[in-house]
């Protein structure tokens, strides 16, 4: 079925990227308090990419994270995911548009009253699917994140490379079409958290979607096809 | 194994308010603890207030006639005023009248047999040759009365009375003073106590006015007119009311039990008193599962703002802290009405009081409950707004 989409879909697929930023500037704060964060950013990022941005604390990318996640409203310039404009969308437009990507987040964000597995199953009630393929593909991400064995178990009874590792597991399940990440190994061991980046960056290349991820950890940044450093303006 | 016979049907939703209030099981039992008690309490004074006007108003449904004559000034049985029973007799000629009856009625002193303790016991004096009180003790005994210084003990009366009713039924002789004069008891009934009546005794109409020697013969407290069958009551009220003066007035007997109950709820503080204690008992309950509702939409806020981040809607949010509180309702419910009949039973045997449960009230207080769990729901999800996606990373 996903082949069947992909192919369906081939003829935007190539028209568009997958992210397409164009004189983006962002501001918090209001009147003397109102201080510009992002300047005039410009990026392309395509379909299948796996881009790795770096750069010093309080630089803006996390801001840059959540606008492109459609978590914040766009203030001024252009942001198109998946050849939808962010500019002036309403609520349920962007309520929708980050029905289309895939969140790992810093702090794995797991429902503490779910079991591993009903954690997954959050991110299908969203989608249309039927209770058998819902049932396979929950059970296949886990097995692929290797949880075969905790898919019963609370976020309390997992480590936190096996809490991490639903975050992806969850945020893959439905086959989003862009992945953004933020800092997913900060809170891992050195091995953990290359295993972690290893299984996303796997996963993702099987489903064909894009990868964004911040980090700071120099050692996964062979796993980029892209590099983006940031530089603090002072 | 349901999903592999019905492999097309659509996967079903996760159950999320119950999955959460069911990881917190202390929590959980806190918000039903007390949700019972605020649907016990409101049980209980609805019971007491219904016990309060169904025993108002037993004697009254017992009397056997369509009309009653009181005094204008009478309010209550516990307010009387006397009139003359001639003028039970001036109306006795209507068209359509069959019989009038007169009733006194007055507290007198009653002493305990047991331990000799003074107690006052509400008197009705009837007529022994006419059916004036359809109870079954009072129709199989009536005649009895005949006889000087006997009467019918109320079987339902309080313990301070003594253990009558049970005396009379092994066969013992009661013999005791009323009034200082001794009376023997010959008979029982069942009229239960009210709020204003510990218990009462019948009579006959010259038994009474030798217990009650202060007492004028003539001078009664209530007439029962009872009408021939088929006739409009209606019409024969309004010939009574233009022949009579207004030293009296005549209502239908449905028409005294609700002036009765009338009395009761506006006249006494104690109509009022149960009722604030229903709006006091659901305050209550809404402040309990706020508080519950609210901490637990506060401390899950960092999950429902990763919900609204991977693409659910606010109303999924507000969908699931409603049915958060419907479920305490109904879990709340369960076990509140278990208790409130208990506490009815021990209530009715402590204080004879009729302590009913009736269905529409079981339907009415959970109504309540609901609304109070929704309202509860409605303010602690003001504080989901504050669940911001973008704070997430």
């Amino acid at each position: 079925m996903l082949h069947d989409r992909s192919l369906e879909e081939s003829a935007t697929v190539f028209s568009e990227p997958a992210i397409s930023i164009t004189k983006l500037n962002h501001y918090y704060g209001h009147g003397s308090l109102r201080k510009q964060v992002l300047f005039d950013i410009n990026l392309q990022i395509q379909r299948g990419e796996i881009v790795i941005m770096t750069g010093p604390s309080g630089s803006g990318k996390t801001t840059l994270l959540t606008l492109m996640g459609s978590l914040r409203s766009i203030q001024s310039g252009s942001l198109k995911i998946l050849g939808n404009e962010l500019l002036n969308a309403s609520k349920a437009q962007m309520t929708l548009t980050r029905r289309n990507i895939g969140y790992i987040f810093q702090a794995h964000n797991l429902l503490n009253f779910l079991t591993a597995y009903q954690n997954v199953e959050m991110a299908l009630e969203t989608q249309d699917v039927t209770a058998q393929a819902a049932d396979c593909r929950i059970q296949d991400i886990l097995m692929a994140v290797g949880l075969e064995e905790r898919m019963h178990s609370y976020p309390s009874d997992l480590s936190g490379g096996q809490k991490q590792r639903v975050a992806i597991a969850r945020a893959l399940v439905s086959q989003p079409q862009i992945i953004l990440a933020d800092e997913p190994t900060a809170a891992l061991d050195k091995k953990s958290g290359r295993d972690v980046v290893e299984i996303m960056e796997k996963l993702a290349k099987e489903q064909g979607c894009t990868i964004l991820l911040v980090t700071h950890d120099n050692r996964i940044l062979d796993l980029a096809d892209r590099i983006i450093t940031w530089k603090m303006d002072a | 194994m349901a999903k592999n016979l019905a492999p097309d049907t659509k996967k079903k939703p996760l159950f999320l308010s119950w999955l959460q209030l069911r990881k917190e099981r202390s929590r959980l039992l806190v918000a039903i603890a007390g949700i019972s008690f605020a649907d016990l309490l409101m049980f209980l004074q609805m019971g007491f207030r219904g016990a309060l006007f169904s025993s108002a108003v037993e004697f009254h449904d017992s009397l056997n006639g369509e009309i009653v004559m009181l005094s204008s000034r009478s309010r209550s049985l516990i307010s009387l005023d006397r009139f003359t029973e001639r003028r039970l007799y001036e109306i006795a000629g209507v068209t359509g009248v069959e019989s009038v009856s007169p009733i006194y009625l007055n507290s007198l002193q009653w002493r305990n047999p047991d331990n000799k303790e003074i107690w006052d016991i509400y008197a009705i004096g009837i007529n022994p040759e006419h059916s004036v009180m359809n109870l079954s003790g009072v129709q199989a005994n009536r005649e009895k009365l005949r006889e000087p210084d006997t009467a019918l003990f109320n079987a339902s009366s309080r313990q301070e009375f003594g253990a009558i009713a049970q005396q009379f039924e092994s066969g013992q002789p009661i013999i005791t003073e009323i009034n200082e004069r001794q009376i023997q008891i010959r008979g029982l009934f069942h009229l239960s106590p009210t709020f204003g009546i510990n218990g009462y005794l019948i009579t006959s109409d010259v038994n009474f006015l030798r217990m009650a020697n202060f007492r004028q013969k003539g001078l009664i407290d209530v007439g029962v007119i009872k009408l021939k069958p088929n006739t409009d009551v209606q019409a024969v009220l309004a010939e009574m009311r233009s022949r009579l003066p207004n030293d009296v007035k005549v209502m239908t007997r449905d028409d005294y039990a609700k002036a009765e109950v009338a009395f009761w709820n506006a006249s006494t503080p104690v109509g009022y008193t149960f009722d604030l204690g229903v709006v006091i008992a659901f305050i209550v309950g809404a402040v309990i599962v706020y508080q519950i509702l609210y901490s637990d939409v506060t401390d899950h806020l960092p999950e429902y703002a990763t919900l609204k981040a991977i693409g659910f809607r606010d109303r999924y949010l507000l969908i699931v802290v409603f049915q958060e509180a419907l479920i305490l309702a109904a879990l709340g419910f369960i076990p509140g009405t278990a208790i409130a009949l208990g506490v009815y039973r021990i209530t009715f045997i402590a204080t004879s009081l009729p302590m009913a449960m009736d269905v529409g009230r079981v339907i009415f207080v959970f109504v309540l409950t609901a609304m109070m769990c929704t309202a509860s729901a409605a303010m602690a999800v003001r504080k989901l707004q504050t669940a911001d996606p973008a704070d997430i990373f």
